[in-house]
């Protein structure tokens, strides 16, 4: 960068330089951007660690700027419990998809939840297994077309999709549950809020804190990036409604910034 | 070690547990299986006194894998489980071995397979020596005997696995894990942290790189480095610390090998030597995974035959054989389920070996 120009949005040093292995028009990178930006504002870079999980963002420690470790699909909050229960002055977040999460991981989500453990999830569900290939995820919705689902999910083989904020919220132990998009400007802004708020609610040591980001996947929806837009648009939030569920910071009367490093 | 030890009157499993504290654990992660319950017990007890941290996870699965963020963030970390918990942690203990963490596991085995029995066995031999998971890796095992080995050898398993980076595994079973001993404990001290400069954790970025704890290597060179280095570790750990004891006759007729408590009744066949008329020597391994394959193949040059006694329907009795080589006949006695042989069943066994091999049995 040259000393002449001033960016308004200067590429945040939590990010890596590096060329992320990501489809043209999927969200990851939204979602690594919104992180690593909450990440520089709070000063928190050289105490965090990032969890990476088992999925597309399985490289997701190439990205993210910090310390990281990298976990068996679906165990990444077992590991952040561990790390987290070794150094409590550090920032702990996991990055886990729909299917390392929802699926194979539920039992580790649901009870470091349970537990109020105090690190961070960002969640991103973009109802279907993007790595392995397009098959049927525990999000995907009645009807959809998977490589798994060929004429559509119907209930009958496979079940309802599984609402996982609903779900966390039955808990005492979350400090902070939302589930945002990655759409529109103004909901990417909304987006970073409550990724900023999540990692907030685990400074304050307000327990265990997730942020459900409806993302893209047009690569296996078979859309265009704009129609996939459209698709959260128009189907997902249906099922999966916006809206923070759990905000104790909030309910302390603690408002925006108090949780600061 | 010299320190003035404590005589104390405990079971195996506090002796472990015990044992782990004086060996610097101060994070234990383990979920409940019968019968090393009184290990999670006594750390849940002691732990949250010394500074320390106990959490009983949700399932084993979830515990080994705590056990791997807590190794990854620099501690020194252990779990203890049974059998069919120790099935589930494979996939961890895989992803451990990836990462070149390094953890102290205990496993007191019970009968198998399936959900099996709550009675003692040595039928995870396998799953110890030839795992852990999926890939090359191995776990370092070590083969206690005693309520004071049990104490002894989990505090010098944090000292191992620090050293090779390395899985170390204390390979029990439920007698040693129940049965009552006398026992001196080491005493507990305040230990440096262990050094591990690939830790992550809160740190000034002006004075290190980050680091990252993984075990994702496509490249196959970069792959197939890890399973050397690991390969190498192996190595060095065979020349540093493979340990063994022996016991009998210096003039052997038929060699025993046994580990664990199996042992424990080949010494009292080996006191019975005279009686039975041929003279026994019992090797037992206190490491199995290294194994002390050098001294009993040098016995098999010397021997008649070699007996092995086991709890399982024979899979110790296959390290044995690669270690004599042909060299003379191998034989397995081995029980399951529960069941042991009694010392006489062992003099006898020891007989019919011996008058099969060509010894005039007196």
């Amino acid at each position: 960068m040259t000393e002449a120009a001033t960016l308004i949005n200067p590429y945040p040093e939590a990010l890596t330089d590096v060329e992320m292995r990501y489809c043209p028009g999927c969200t990851h990178g939204t979602a690594h951007r919104l992180v690593a930006e909450v990440i520089d504002e709070l000063g928190v870079k050289d105490r965090t660690i990032a969890v990476a999980t088992v999925g597309c963002s399985v490289y997701a420690y190439e990205y993210f700027n910090t310390d990281a470790v990298q976990a068996a699909h679906g165990r990444g909050p077992a590991v952040a419990t561990g790390i987290k229960r070794v150094h409590p002055d550090s920032v702990v977040f996991t990055y886990q998809g729909d299917g390392d999460l929802a699926s194979i991981g539920m039992g580790e989500v649901v009870h470091a939840a349970a537990r109020g453990e105090n690190f961070t999830i960002i969640f991103i569900n973009n109802a279907v297994f993007g790595m392995t290939q397009g098959q049927m995820a525990p999000t995907t919705l009645v009807g959809q077309k998977t490589t798994t689902s060929p004429r559509g999910r119907t209930t009958a083989e496979a079940g309802w999709p599984i609402r996982v904020c609903e779900l966390l919220n039955t808990l005492e132990g979350p400090g902070f549950i939302a589930r945002e998009a990655l759409t529109t400007p103004p909901r990417i802004r909304s987006a970073k809020k409550s990724i900023r708020r999540a990692f907030e609610t685990q400074l304050a040591g307000e327990g265990f804190a997730l942020v459900e980001l409806l993302s893209t996947c047009s690569a296996w929806w078979g859309m265009t990036p704009v129609e996939a837009v459209y698709h959260i648009e128009d189907v997902m939030i249906e099922h999966y409604p916006l809206q923070t569920f759990r905000d104790r910071l909030a309910e302390a009367g603690r408002s925006e910034g108090d949780g600061n490093a | 070690m010299s320190e003035e030890r404590r005589r104390a009157f405990i079971s195996g499993n506090e002796a472990t547990a015990e044992g782990g504290i004086a060996g610097g654990c101060r994070h234990f992660f383990g979920y409940p299986i019968t019968p090393q319950n009184k290990i999670p017990e006594y750390m849940s007890e002691h732990l949250p006194l010394i500074g320390g941290v106990y959490l009983q996870a949700e399932s084993e699965v979830a515990a080994i894998n705590m056990v791997y963020g807590a190794s990854a963030a620099g501690a020194r970390v252990m779990t203890t489980s049974s059998s069919p918990g120790i099935a589930l942690m494979q996939e961890g203990l895989s992803y451990m071995l990836g990462a070149e963490l390094p953890a102290v596991l205990v496993n007191m085995v019970r009968g198998g397979p399936g959900l099996g029995n709550i009675a003692v066995a040595q039928s995870d031999y396998w799953l110890a020596t030839r795992g852990a998971g999926h890939g090359d890796g191995r776990c370092i095992t070590l083969t206690p005997y005693s309520v004071q080995e049990l104490h002894d050898f989990t505090a010098r398993a944090f000292e191992i696995a620090d050293r090779y980076q390395n899985i170390t595994m204390v390979l029990a079973d439920a007698i040693l894990a129940s049965m009552m001993e006398p026992c001196e404990l080491i005493p507990r001290r305040e230990m440096d942290p262990p050094d591990r400069p690939y830790a992550v954790g809160p740190h000034d970025s002006a004075e290190r790189e980050r680091n990252i704890v993984n075990s994702l290597w496509v490249d196959f060179d970069v792959m197939e480095a890890v399973n050397l280095r690991n390969e190498e570790r192996y190595a060095r750990a065979a020349a540093e610390i493979t340990d063994w004891d022996e016991f009998g006759s210096d003039d052997p007729q038929i060699l025993l090998c046994a580990y664990g408590i199996s042992a424990r009744i080949c010494e009292s066949a080996v006191m019975r030597a005279e009686e039975a008329g041929v003279r026994m020597r019992l090797l037992r391994p206190k490491t199995v995974f290294p194994f002390p394959t050098q001294p009993i193949r040098e016995w098999a040059e010397r021997v008649d035959a070699v007996l092995v006694v086991e709890l399982s329907m024979g899979q110790f009795v296959e390290d044995v054989r690669l270690a004599v080589e042909g060299r003379c006949p191998v034989d397995l006695l081995g029980r399951a389920g529960g069941n042991m042989p009694s010392v006489t069943d062992v003099v006898n066994r020891v007989r019919e070996v011996a008058t099969k091999a060509g010894v005039s049995v007196g």
